[in-house]
């Protein structure tokens, strides 16, 4: 055994078939996993596609943070497209998009909604005093019942609704300047050519 | 000063272990013993950087040097000490510094404990250690440098993930590091036998308690972590098939196969080819595993940041070290099985060599099972057949289907007799067991509330394997007195065997669970038990608040004892953490995790009853010590002059 007749390594060879599976097998593999780091920057890669895509958006009526005694209703916001941003002071993350979605609030170009999801409504108005306020108007759900309805798993995430109250986009996670630049901007161009430049925003009373 | 001392260390024994790959190699191939010689100070001189460096980033986090990048983002100043130490590895560059670490402790190993071994085969099994030393300092250097500055530094750091913020998580990667990088010591020698186009069972037997210890530290550190998630993540499970569980299962499977098969090949000369090709996979495996998790590839709970420059270079790596073995494998391989043609080796269908080869095939289709399971979600992506996600359905039903021929033919196996066909004989002699397992599953089937067949189907097999090998011990104390090391961990770990089936089939059959609302004062009855719930109160810890739920728990009338799960929300934010209130008991745990405020004083509260749980870990204990039992027979130290 210790010692193997020398023509022994001459003679055995592996059958080709084998060879070629196990190269094929390997080289499958390794290219999985190229695909698979490839994708793994994308920080979306996992979520789901929501169940609400070119659905309506689902039926709500909720307080406004700065002012509990008024609320607004999902008829209340039709007619022009929003973009639905839920929040809360207790994650971390929202603070990283907070920056993005302001500069973008800051455009006009569409109405930014916050939705503040299961906070306290005093730690919510200090986060929004210290970081500032890109949004029109802020919703406050603070038992997260109406965020069932939305599927809010995690926050952030993020809802572009149409003027007809349809929802046409979703982000879960930050949003990153590449999000925007790569997903929102051009879902927000098909809203708007769509709805054929129609403009002009309901009256939202005294919110805000 | 301290992260460029890290540094110096880190590009040190990058140098060393490139010192360590190349030359020793080149004197073995030349037969220049100058350099095979170096090989041994090469890996004392890696071994010694390496530790210092470990060292010096453990003294940043204790001193608290946020100037380190990555000590500010793994700790603050209100971390507890122990944790300070814990939080080294705690991430991604930490804990790559760790494999690094462990990597460099087995390499030392080799070269102080394997004196016996001929200079030139010793040389090339620390070359090869030294390549993949050298692939992973590269990485911690190019990729993920732990002493990378943070400058200006910071006052304060975030903070170690609270879900690592516990004493199992200590010691789990540690364990779980040192079986993944020991499947290096077999792989190297492996590589070694190829390079050298031989292999000489002497050496052969020299791996295995290498193998056997490897399997053992990865056993404890799957454990662990299974222990760890039971307790911490608040639902009672032990095993989720989660991606990165499924990474660190893959080589322990092929590594239980490999054990087996090297005992076959040193004690008969058979499946040497097989055996080469389990040491590659077992450790190619491992570097699987640690792709996975330090890729992002998959997503789970284990998942650090995601950045595919690091992911790439793994994945390169992983494509050099598993693709150049397999390539020398295909070359090199069918010409070392030696004459297949030998009397010595032919075997009959139902010999041990047989069972082996079944035991082998099922841990490896095992194996296979899992890998595919593990990957499908990301060819299913792939190939754009949308999102899909593989679970225990899955997983577990394949598994059970794998498993139980084994759990059937285990007995059979150290009672069967090498090369010889026995006919009826060990079936004769097991009879008597086999019918005591159908007996006694057939009372569990009928005392058992609930889960009759699994309930039986866990006593009769626990009962099968455990009577199987108790027999065969007496047999063995009887006709040839007392058995060596070798059987001794044998032994052992098949009990391992049995005492797990009873924690895991039993639980699954007849844990119970309640999902209710409790207001203080009120009680609920679980499984025999009264729970009487007394209220939460506030308490903090040294970085976290917490609600704290506090129960009684009452047999009858009889208190029997006090339990306190925890709510725990860490100063650095993030989800709360569940503490679980635990009764350990071998019988049994009672279990209580609690959940949110309903509002008008009342918790959701899960209560669950899960009988025999410890079994599990006792079970797979069993088998680590086993392995670490086998690894230290007297016989695998000694070389013999000739081998048969």
């Amino acid at each position: 055994m210790n010692n193997p007749a020398p023509e022994s390594k001459t003679k055995h060879r592996l059958p080709p078939v084998a060879i070629v599976l196990g190269a094929l097998f390997f080289l499958g593999l390794m290219g999985l996993m190229l695909y698979g780091v490839s994708r793994s920057g994308k920080p979306d890669r996992d979520s789901l596609p929501s169940a609400l895509i070119n659905k309506p958006a689902p039926a709500f009526s909720l307080p406004v943070l700065h002012d509990p005694s008024v609320h607004v209703t999902d008829k209340q916001l039709r007619g022009a497209p929003y973009l639905l941003n839920v929040w809360g002071s207790w994650c971390p993350t929202c603070r990283d998009e907070h920056p993005i979605l302001t500069r973008f609030a800051e455009t006009k170009r569409v109405r930014v909604i916050g939705y503040n999801w299961k906070d306290e409504p005093s730690e919510a108005l200090r986060w929004l005093e210290q970081l500032g306020n890109p949004y029109m108007v802020v919703l406050a759900d603070q038992e997260g019942r109406a965020a069932l309805d939305w599927g809010i798993a995690a926050a952030p995430e993020t809802f572009l609704v149409d003027g007809s109250g349809i929802v046409r986009w979703k982000y879960s996670g930050a949003i990153t300047q590449q999000v925007m630049d790569e997903q929102l901007i051009p879902a927000l161009e098909k809203v708007e050519a769509a709805a054929g430049g129609k403009h002009g925003a309901p009256d939202l009373g005294a919110a805000r | 000063m301290l992260g460029e001392i890290g540094q110096v260390l880190l590009i040190l024994a990058l140098l060393a272990a490139l010192l360590q790959s190349v030359l020793p190699l080149v004197g073995a191939q030349r037969g220049i013993p100058a350099l095979t010689a170096i090989a041994r100070p090469a890996a004392m001189l890696q071994l010694t950087t390496v530790l210092a460096a470990f060292v010096v980033l453990t003294i940043a986090f204790v001193r608290q040097d946020f100037s380190l990048r990555y000590v500010a983002d793994n700790s603050n100043t209100l971390l507890p000490m122990i944790y300070r130490y814990s939080a080294v590895w705690g991430a991604h560059e930490g804990s790559l510094l760790m494999w690094s670490l462990v990597l460099a402790l087995w390499t030392a190993a080799v070269a102080a404990f394997s004196r016996q071994l001929p200079p030139e085969v010793m040389a090339r099994v620390l070359a090869v250690m030294g390549m993949i030393s050298v692939g992973f300092l590269a990485f911690l250097l190019f990729t993920s440098n732990p002493f990378a500055r943070l400058l200006p530094a910071p006052g304060e750091g975030h903070d170690l993930n609270p879900l690592l913020q516990d004493p199992g998580l200590i010691i789990h990667p540690p364990l779980l590091y040192l079986g993944y990088v020991g499947f290096a010591v077999p792989f190297a020698f492996a590589i070694a036998a190829l390079i050298d186009g031989r292999i000489d069972v002497r050496w052969l037997r020299w791996t295995r308690p290498w193998t056997n210890a490897a399997w053992g530290f990865l056993t404890i550190g799957i454990a662990l972590g299974s222990w760890w998630a039971y307790y911490e993540l608040g639902w009672g499970g032990w095993w989720f098939w989660d991606p990165v569980e499924n990474a660190s299962f893959m080589p322990w499977l092929v590594g239980a196969a490999l054990l087996h098969s090297q005992a076959a090949t040193e004690k008969r000369g058979v499946f040497v080819g097989w055996t080469l090709l389990l040491a590659i996979a077992a450790f190619a495996l491992s570097l699987l595993g640690t792709f996975l998790v330090r890729s992002g590839v998959l997503t789970s709970v284990h998942s650090f940041a995601a950045d595919p420059s690091r992911g790439l270079f793994i994945l390169i790596f992983l494509g050099i070290v598993v693709g150049g073995s397999l390539l020398l494998y295909a070359l090199r391989a069918p010409g070392m099985g030696g004459n297949s043609n030998d009397p010595r080796r032919a075997f009959a269908l139902n010999s041990r060599e047989s069972l082996l080869l079944a035991n082998n095939l099922l841990l490896s289709c095992a194996c296979a099972m899992v890998l595919l399971g593990t990957l499908y979600p990301l060819l299913a992506d792939a190939l754009d057949l949308g999102k899909v996600s593989v679970g225990p359905p899955y997983f577990g039903t394949l598994f059970v289907l794998l498993m139980a021929p084994m759990i059937v033919l285990l007995p059979f196996g150290p009672l069967s007799r090498w090369q010889r066909e026995q006919s009826l004989r060990t079936l004769a002699l097991l009879a008597p067991w086999a019918g005591l397992a159908v007996v006694l599953g057939i009372i569990g089937w009928w005392m058992a509330p609930q889960g009759k067949f699994k309930t039986a189907m866990g006593i009769a097999s626990a009962a099968w394997v455990a009577g199987g090998t108790g027999y065969y011990l007496w047999m063995r104390l009887r006709k040839s007195g007392r058995p060596n090391a070798e059987t001794w961990g044998m032994l052992i770990a098949h009990f391992g065997v049995a005492v797990f089936l009873v924690g895991a089939l039993l639980v699954e059959a007849l844990h119970v669970q309640h999902e209710v609302a409790l207001a203080p004062g009120k009680s609920i009855d679980a499984g025999g038990y009264t729970l009487l719930f007394e209220g939460v109160d506030a308490s903090d810890g040294p970085n976290y608040h917490s609600d704290r739920g506090h129960l009684q728990v009452l047999r009858g009338d009889t208190p029997i004892t006090r339990l306190h799960p925890e709510k725990r929300m860490y100063a650095s934010g993030g989800q709360p953490m569940t503490e679980a209130g635990i009764h350990r008991t071998l019988g049994g745990d009672i279990y209580v995790a609690l959940g949110e405020s309903l509002g008008d004083g009342s918790w959701a509260v899960r209560v669950q009853i899960k009988p025999f749980v410890r079994w599990i870990w006792l079970g797979a204990a069993l088998m680590a010590l086993g392995g670490f039992i086998t690894a230290v027979d007297r016989r695998f130290r000694r070389l013999p002059e000739k081998s048969k």
